[in-house]
């Protein structure tokens, strides 16, 4: 039993670590919920594989609270990505949005997939082909078999 | 079965194909870190989105230890008497030692070099200028790093060159090192003037 109890506060650790600082926090559970939101779209320009939410950077501190000023102030999701994206660029944003310049990036999976189904295709096909076609050997050996049997 | 393979040869470039996709690979890479030496590629670099563009809206406080005017977006809004530089700096940034002879040099040739100064406390701002020089025409003092936010700023020092109408028109995050100076920032200079 105990056990158990611990491997649930351990397993709940990660949710108290969310925001480093309690202070941060909105009183509001609504807006403080929208604000984490947000910070999970923006990338923390500093530790760059981590959101803002995630990261304990100075700059992904001020970001954070910036966000939290203006869902306080109460602007929409939309409202508070542009205005940081209008700062950083496409950069900050970790979904960028489809532009000629990203097409690649989100085409990728597809392309891997469409890749992968068209090599498992080809080879099947070709698989095929061979075992319907008899080489002359082949063929020779079938119709001694063949005569045998009669 | 075993004396009559089937016919080997349209297969054989399926033998080559993971020779080849190594071979494109290890050139991708060389290519990269070719790149990486030379300063062309910077994986970790992030474009400005201010390039083309005025100064954002601002207004700094002077900092109180340095006797310098303060620095607002009206004295980087056009026509300019030449280019200028906004520097982004601390007294607590290692990279901004090194890149201060660069911006004394500047300074000393006559070229417009504004700072801001970012999230440090007074007394150790002027000791660093005192000990080190003072290349700022104007100082604006960004302790909560709002301006920094507004410009796009994710580390100090970082540095922008205006043209004389006040556009952005460079940008650079990390130091100005004496190569930089000389390969990146004088043709730009030259080009501006």
């Amino acid at each position: 039993m105990t056990r158990w109890i611990f491997l649930c506060l351990l397993l709940a650790l990660p949710a108290w670590g969310a925001v480093g600082d309690p202070n941060e926090r909105l009183a509001d559970p609504a807006k403080e919920a929208l604000a984490r939101d947000i910070g999970r779209e923006l990338r923390c320009l500093v530790c760059q594989n981590q959101s803002i939410e995630d990261s304990d950077a100075q700059l992904a501190r001020d970001l954070r609270r910036l966000v939290r000023e203006r869902v306080a102030a109460g602007e929409d999701q939309t409202a508070v990505i542009r205005f940081v994206h209008e700062r950083y660029g496409d950069f900050v944003l970790l979904r960028p949005p489809v532009t000629a310049a990203t097409m690649l990036l989100w085409a990728t999976p597809v392309l891997a997939l469409g890749g992968g189904i068209a090599v498992i295709m080809f080879r099947r096909r070709r698989a095929m082909a061979e075992a319907a076609a008899l080489s002359p050997d082949e063929a020779k050996r079938l119709a001694e078999l063949d005569r045998g049997a009669a | 079965m075993s004396d009559n393979a089937p016919p080997k040869r349209p297969r054989r470039w399926m033998l080559y194909a993971p020779l080849g996709l190594a071979a494109a690979a290890g050139a991708g890479f060389y290519a990269m870190l070719q790149g990486l030496q030379d300063g062309s590629y910077d994986p970790r670099g992030v474009p400005s989105v201010l390039l083309g563009k005025p100064a954002p809206e601002f207004s700094l406080p002077a900092l109180e230890s340095v006797a310098l005017p303060a620095l607002a977006a009206e004295d980087l809004r056009g026509p300019l008497p030449g280019p200028v530089l906004v520097n982004f700096w601390a007294s607590w940034c290692a990279p901004c030692i090194i890149e201060h002879p660069q911006l004394m040099r500047l300074s000393r040739e006559g070229v417009a070099v504004y700072g801001i100064n970012y999230k440090d406390r007074i007394p150790e701002a002027g000791a660093f200028l005192q000990r080190h020089g003072n290349p700022y025409r104007r100082l604006g003092r960004d302790e909560p790093g709002r301006t920094a936010i507004d410009w796009g700023v994710y580390g100090v020092p970082e540095t922008y060159l205006l043209d004389r109408q006040g556009m952005i028109r460079w940008r650079w995050a990390g130091p100005i090192t004496a190569d930089t100076l000389e390969n990146e920032l004088r043709p730009l200079l030259r080009r501006y003037a």
